[in-house]
């Protein structure tokens, strides 16, 4: 494995909410964070395997037991939260998704390609002047690829924000 | 049985032992009104002047008679006017349903005349909402609405009705309420816990706030104060719970509270938090609160530990059944000395100081006492006279003494009082306000004359807004930016002009017979109170500071 866990990952924490799959779920989850004025940096969304579930991921910025406990404490009084909990930065496994149009032709295409390879991204269209690649990974590895292209030309860039599973458990509880 | 959804929204209503609402009609409620009109025996509709008179009248409904309060409104202007009192409801914990009419179905989302989207906007400020387009989904939604308003902590739920939806028919069986969530109760060990720190205390402190009434616990926290002889100071939130005249009785605790209560926080030792949030209005320097003591507190609401202050135990209970299991644990004890203590403070500050002359606002609000029975419910709006109110009534009973905390909502009281009144026609009634805020909801004395609600306002008319006021001679050099709005309002008059009577005074001997006048009548009546300008709310504690910086004059 490549990338194992970064466990210090740059003092942010993730944490995991349940909801139930209704209209106005997200903005409701939006609008307390808001409202309670918490520092995320990410949030995603997506259905889950549970009928009728939608799993809800937010990274926090800073490790502030307190602040995180709010946040876990504040969401669960939500109806249509069933679950939030603090994922375990040791025993989890977190990936995010990076989409780059970066423009190339062929003077710089051969440069590109090496830092694709090297970083085991993807070329996923190219055209005689520009390139999209994809790459999936912690997002550190996600910002130092950011870094290695800085210097060419990026016509667009669409990450989408940290989601993370916990190794092992067998099933969810709640 | 086949019925219309407005005529389920007055079954579920029934069902739920609701046989009074506070609302306003409209166009997109229509039809739900149409129900009502068939249910006028068993469901009684009051109509406001104003739907945020409506809000404040389901919540003090709800406060009064620990009930659920109903406020029904139409969509749009109908269901915004409602944020104010949801929102008061919200910050205090009220147990309350907003029924919203919106536009039919096909219309959402389009603009439509009188279309809002009042789910979003009361978001923040309610427990849940539901946006129900279809009757069928109506029953229960709206069960879910009186299950998520009561249980655990309480707050205000809103159902959001499209206009079709309450004309649509379909099937209707009633049932039971839907089961409260039992509430999380603590553990043994955490009661034993909490019972040796009490027993090892010597200075221990009990402070209490509204989830001591909102769990009716009041009984077993005054039985624990006399048990272990532990002193106790109150919320806003929580004024009645143990008597003014119980020597264990601290007053009130924070910004204008008493010298005693802040005093004998700060020299504790052990300080037992119940059903209270330390809010900047207590712990005014949340660092330093209680800084001797170690802190112990007890929520039904996970989120309130540690929130504003680091406690040192926390136990997430109801209260009731916390102090039920607590009680039997903590050995009987006397502290002489303490009380003793006590007692100095409150004789070495008893900073008021009486005058024939003039009105003074703690004699003022000792005659109103004096002048009524136990039973009184008081009511106040928001700003100086809320602080006298709170630190000068002799409280003695729960559900007495209804106050927008939290939110501070100016205009609250017309509307409280005229939900209070409906739900205890034989109680006396008074409405304590300022100038300021009787001129933001007087409105509603339209509702009381209608509806026959012998509400007496004592209005404490210092002709200036006085809170806001006192702050700006205290701490911004005496520079009165819109606090003077040199208003000549004739209160007496308007009275007439409402058919309630209206009353005037410049001195006690003049208030007490005008309000022996008013206790005689059958609808409102007001009397207004001149007081001086000059008047504070004494003692302060400023925001950020501890009591070692309370301000006496």
């Amino acid at each position: 494995m490549e990338q194992g866990n970064n466990t210090n990952a740059v003092n942010k924490q993730v944490i995991c909410i349940f909801v139930d799959n209704q209209p106005n779920v997200l903005a409701r989850i939006s609008s307390l964070i808001g409202r309670r004025n918490f520092n995320i940096s990410t949030i995603t969304a997506s259905e889950t395997n549970l009928p009728g579930i939608t799993r809800i991921t937010v990274v926090v910025s800073g490790d502030d037991e307190n602040v995180l406990h709010q946040i876990i404490a504040q969401t669960e009084k939500l109806e249509v939260v069933k679950k939030a909990y603090l994922l375990d930065m040791s025993t989890t496994l977190y990936r995010e998704l990076l989409l780059i149009k970066i423009k190339s032709d062929k003077t710089n295409r051969a440069a590109l390609m090496e830092i694709v390879e090297i970083y085991r991204a993807k070329i996923i269209d190219l055209s005689k002047s520009s390139m999209i690649i994809e790459l999936t990974g912690l997002p550190e590895k996600i910002d130092a690829f950011m870094n290695m292209v800085d210097c060419y030309s990026i016509v667009e860039v669409c990450r989408t924000g940290v989601t993370g599973i916990e190794r092992g458990k067998e099933e969810l509880k709640w | 049985m086949k019925i219309n959804g407005g005529q389920i929204v007055c079954e579920i209503l029934l069902e739920h032992g609701v046989e009074t609402v506070f609302g306003y009609p409209g166009g997109a409620a229509l039809n739900l009104y149409d129900a009502l009109f068939g249910y006028q025996g068993r469901i009684r509709h009051v109509l406001t002047a104003h739907e945020q008179g409506a809000s404040h009248a389901a919540d003090g409904y709800a406060r009064a008679s620990g009930k659920t309060g109903v406020v029904i409104a139409t969509s749009g202007p109908g269901a915004t006017n409602l944020v104010t009192g949801i929102a008061t409801a919200f910050m205090d914990s009220v147990p309350m349903i907003a029924i919203t009419s919106n536009v039919a179905s096909s219309l959402i989302g389009r603009d439509a005349f009188q279309e809002i989207y009042i789910t979003g906007v009361t978001l923040p400020i309610t427990k849940h909402n539901f946006f129900v387009n279809k009757a069928e989904d109506l029953a229960h939604a709206l069960r879910e609405s009186f299950r998520i308003a009561n249980t655990g902590r309480k707050g205000p739920v809103l159902i959001d009705i499209t206009k079709n939806a309450t004309a649509e028919t379909c099937g209707f069986s009633p049932m039971e309420p839907y089961p409260l969530k039992e509430a999380t109760k603590a553990a043994d060990e955490e009661v034993q816990e909490v019972a040796d720190l009490i027993n090892k205390a010597k200075r221990p402190v009990i402070y209490l706030g509204g989830g001591v009434v909102a769990s009716g616990a009041a009984g077993e926290l005054v039985a624990l104060a006399e048990k272990a002889d532990i002193p106790a100071a109150y919320t806003i939130m929580a004024a009645g719970v143990i008597g003014h005249d119980n020597k264990r009785c601290l007053g009130l605790i924070g910004m204008h509270g008493s010298v005693a209560a802040n005093m004998a926080v700060d020299e504790a030792d052990l300080v037992i938090a119940l059903g209270t949030r330390f809010s900047d209005r207590v712990a005014l320097n949340m660092e330093n609160f209680a800084k001797r003591a170690k802190l112990v507190q007890v929520d039904i609401d996970r989120s309130e530990v540690n929130k504003n202050v680091q406690v040192d135990l926390s136990v997430i209970s109801d209260v009731k059944y916390f102090l039920e299991k607590l009680l039997p644990l903590v050995e009987e004890k006397k502290r002489p000395e303490r009380l003793a203590a006590i007692d100095r403070w409150k004789e070495k500050y008893r900073i008021e100081k009486d005058d024939a002359g003039s009105i003074k606002p703690h004699q003022l609000i000792g005659r109103i006492c004096d002048m009524t029975d136990k039973e009184t419910i008081y009511v106040t709006d928001v700003g100086q006279h809320q602080m006298w109110a709170a630190q000068y009534i002799k409280h003695r009973n729960t559900n007495s003494f209804l106050t927008s905390a939290g939110l501070g909502a100016m205009g609250y009281g017309y509307g409280a009082s005229i939900g209070a009144q409906v739900a205890f026609p034989d109680k006396r009634v008074i409405h304590i306000t300022g100038d300021g805020s009787f001129h933001m909801n007087m409105n509603e004395a339209c509702t009381a004359v209608s509806n026959k609600l012998p509400i007496i306002s004592v209005i404490f008319n210092n002709r200036v807004l006085g809170m806001v006021y006192q702050w700006q001679n205290a701490f911004y050099r005496g520079r009165l930016s819109a606090t003077v709005p040199e208003r000549v309002t004739d209160f007496a008059k308007i009275a007439d002009g409402f058919g309630a009577k209206g009353y005037k005074a410049n001195t006690l001997d003049e208030f007490e017979e005008a309000f022996a006048g008013a206790l005689k009548e059958e609808g409102p009546s007001w009397i207004e109170c001149s007081i001086d300008r000059k008047e504070k709310v004494l003692p302060m504690i400023p925001n950020g500071a501890t009591v070692e910086d309370i301000i006496l004059e």
